[in-house]
């Protein structure tokens, strides 16, 4: 029987160039947030999320290194690397090392550290997360993977360009009330238009920031809350991970998010809903076409019809804060920046700050359950977490 | 350095040697040795003739370290004619403007230089428009 998991306490720093902090002391800004956050609990495990500390900080063996950093020497701990989506497998570890039994107290932590070096060497960092033999020998960088599918994108079902700009309009919209975010400031669809071309048909607002940064989620079970806990009780639902080719090139159809979509179907599943009851979906924004293509995957759009719910017409977009479905609630990728292997303990931390009514000038009125989705590169991996607020 | 690694490669960079299943006949490049159609061992070599079209195109202009001087160069996914797409820089391109559609060819370039001081070089196919060598 698996044990009902409840998250205790979140995290943050704010997602910028912190080039006066190292990795562990991000690492532990967020830990020591997140035990604060829960009333004091201490994890019995840490789960890491990180992608490019061995080949950007030359520090491998995460686990140990902020354990031992937190004064939690003994604790279990380790890495889990799954490309961009190791937060989410970060989270995803934690949640099953709980809900199985095997520890109480189980933190997920994501941290990332671009700013130590720049340039080139982070381009090849980044594209190790594709195939190297294959992908990366060419010179292809993930920015050219989104750009290369955005344009059969706009190909295959005669997508207007300037219909893109819905995305990050929606999510500097949302970032400007975020304080941890990257960037706080809303854009015009003029600002969109005129912005450089970063590779074609990308340009500068298609693509989300790069930042340092780390987040935590403490989870444990709802009988084991320190008492008074002083927040309303956010329980992970479902937890589900998938994979497709790691290679683009090597699907039948790259415009089909499939482990995306396997992803949100085994959640979904589990948690005995159907996306439609998702009140909002933190995706993985690091390019605008992965925005479309995630939602057509979790299936609240037909093919090539993603970039619909992002245009304002007589009714604000769907996938605004106003809609029906809002997504990048607190800037998302784009706004708030992308860390890395810890973008997706932002995603958790935000949707819970959502559901427990925590989350400022951005809060959704009446919200129970959050999807959130990280995804690696063109989503070869996938994780989704249904996260759902407990009444009484 | 990665000599080793490189030389283990070089059927597939220098002549697109591939896969065809036993069992389904599914052409695969790259080679995978469990075929993704009907999950049977498939390691019966296959040379493809490195024509194709291009599925999608664009270009970097922030290369990753040991990419820099070819910088800008344009990277495709090309459908070659057997089925499988793969991935690989569009080359000898001059004047013609490159579209979804466009058919080329294999041919071997240097792909990149190793970052270190003996500067190993690595080749492997790019693709060129077929239209060029006619014109040329
Ligand atoms: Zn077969």
């Amino acid at each position: 029987m698996m044990s009902e998991v409840v998250i205790a306490g979140v995290g943050q720093t704010p997602v910028e160039e912190h080039w006066d902090k190292s990795l562990r002391e991000l690492g532990l800004m967020a830990l020591k947030a997140a035990v604060m956050d829960s009333g004091g609990l201490r994890p019995q495990a840490l789960f890491v999320g990180n992608m490019f500390a061995p080949q950007l900080s030359r520090q491998a063996h995460l686990g140990a290194l902020i354990a031992d950093f937190a004064g939690l020497t003994g604790i279990e701990a380790a890495t889990i690397e799954a490309g961009g989506a190791s937060g989410g497998a970060a989270l995803r570890a934690a949640y099953l090392a709980v809900a199985s039994g095997a520890v109480d107290v189980a933190m997920a932590l994501g941290v990332e550290k671009f700013s130590d070096v720049i340039g080139a060497k982070v381009d090849a960092a980044l594209a190790t997360g594709g195939d190297s033999d294959y992908e990366a020998v060419q010179g292809l960088t993930p920015t050219a993977q989104a750009a290369l599918l955005m344009r059969r994108y706009l190909y295959e079902y005669e997508v207007p360009r300037q219909a893109f700009a819905g995305f990050p309009l929606i999510a500097h919209a949302n970032g400007v009330n975020n304080p941890n975010a990257m960037f706080r400031k809303a854009i015009s669809e003029e600002v969109y238009r005129q912005a450089g071309v970063v590779s074609d048909p990308l340009n500068l607002f298609d693509v989300a920031p790069l930042a340092d940064g780390a987040a935590a989620v403490l989870l444990t079970r709802a009988d084991l809350l320190p008492p008074g806990f002083p927040h309303r009780l956010v329980r992970i639902a479902a937890s589900s991970m998938a994979t497709d080719t790691l290679a683009l090139h090597d699907r039948p159809d790259p415009l089909d998010f499939r482990a995306a979509r396997l992803s949100v179907e085994r959640a979904c599943e589990k948690a005995r809903i159907t996306p439609a009851q998702v009140d909002l979906f933190e995706l993985h924004d690091a390019y605008s076409i992965y925005a479309a293509l995630s939602l057509e995957a979790a299936g609240y759009a037909e093919r090539g019809q993603g970039w619909k719910l992002a245009q304002n017409g007589a009714e604000p977009a769907v996938v605004s804060l106003r809609g029906r479905l809002p997504i990048s609630v607190l800037g998302g990728f784009k706004a708030r920046g992308n860390p890395g292997g810890a973008a997706g303990i932002y995603q958790a931390v935000e949707a819970t700050l959502q559901l427990r009514g925590e989350a400022g000038e951005n809060q959704l009125p009446n919200v129970r359950r959050a999807m959130i989705q990280n995804l690696a590169g063109p989503a070869s991996s996938a994780v989704t977490h249904l996260l759902e607020a407990l009444d009484g | 350095m990665e000599i080793s690694r490189h030389w283990r490669l070089r059927k597939q960079r220098y002549a697109l040697v591939g896969e065809v299943c036993p069992h389904c006949e599914a052409k695969l490049f790259p080679p995978r040795d469990i075929c993704p159609e009907c999950g049977q061992e498939a390691r019966t070599t296959y040379n493809f003739s490195g024509r194709g079209e291009v599925y999608s195109y664009t270009t970097v202009y922030e290369p990753p370290a040991g990419y820099e001087e070819n910088a800008p160069y344009t990277v495709a996914l090309i459908k070659l004619e057997e089925g499988p797409i793969v991935t690989a820089q569009l080359t000898d391109l001059g004047d013609q403007p490159v579209e979804i559609g466009t058919p080329v060819e294999m041919v071997t370039r240097r792909l990149r230089q190793d970052g270190d001081e003996r500067g190993m070089i690595v080749y492997g196919y790019k693709f060129r428009p077929v239209l060029a060598r006619v014109s040329a």
